[in-house]
């Protein structure tokens, strides 16, 4: 029995095999964006609790040229977590009726991208008026 | 039957992906972007008087903690499933490192935001 090898199929580069499946994998490679983000924010939270000189020179290394190429990136994939997220919203939510009708995957998406434009320039309209 | 624990885990993951894809973009533009490098918003926006300011004022500690807490267990819960679908077959490990990884951060987010008093 010890000398049976059965064949097993490799599963090495799967998610490559089919566009579907891209798409699955670059959206879920987006939350290790989400997560170094997070923690540059938990960073400057850190450097804030330890007074202003150690809070300035976190301020100080965000100015610095590879911060901000990582910010840019940081940025481009959140767009995509975004649009990706609200893509998948009518397969991850409960079927909503309205009226006696199915709600439509393209209304859901379309709601949840436009309640996102509005958060985003809400926000930044919050932060541009406090400061 | 034991019951699971997953729901937890997936309302966490649900909440912080709402709230990335929400104000995800705005916010990485303003941190990262528009004020260390003087566009849109004034120099001093992110002054340290200005964010000891938001940190010492409940509501803004709410905010910083949703956002810093709620991200990491987004990513923990997608990046534990990533392993898997790498061929990262070991299940406790994978769970402790993803898991614990968001439980750390949000404790030391929650510690450092009480030590600050107003």
């Amino acid at each position: 029995m010890s000398n049976r090898r059965p064949y097993v199929r490799s599963m090495d580069g799967w998610w490559k095999r089919d566009a579907y499946f891209v798409s699955y994998m670059a959206r879920e490679v987006t939350s290790v964006f989400v997560a170094a983000y997070a923690v540059v924010l938990l960073f400057g939270l850190v450097r804030l609790g330890q007074g202003e000189a150690a809070f300035n020179g976190w301020l100080q290394y965000l100015k610095t040229p590879w911060m901000l190429v990582f910010h840019v990136i940081v940025l481009a994939v959140f767009c995509y977590h975004t649009w990706s997220w609200f893509k998948i919203m009518p397969k991850t939510m409960p079927i909503m009726f309205v009226g006696g009708k199915r709600v439509q995957p393209g209304t859901i998406t379309g709601t949840g991208l436009a309640a996102a434009v509005v958060a985003c320039l809400a926000l930044l309209f919050i932060v541009g008026g406090v400061s | 039957m034991k019951r699971s624990n997953e729901p937890i885990f997936w309302s966490l993951f649900g909440a912080g992906g709402m709230l990335a894809a929400l104000v995800g973009p705005a916010l990485v533009f303003i941190t990262g972007i528009a004020v260390p490098f003087g566009l849109v918003f004034k120099p001093e926006t992110m002054s340290y008087a200005h964010m000891l300011a938001l940190s010492q004022n409940w509501a803004g500690k709410i905010f910083i903690l949703a956002v810093i807490a709620l991200f990491l267990w987004h990513a923990a819960h997608r990046i534990h499933i990533l392993l898997h679908d790498f061929g990262v077959h070991a299940v406790t490990a994978v769970r402790v490192l993803c898991y614990g990884g968001a439980f750390a951060g949000t404790v030391i987010a929650a510690y450092t935001l009480l030590m600050i008093k107003a």
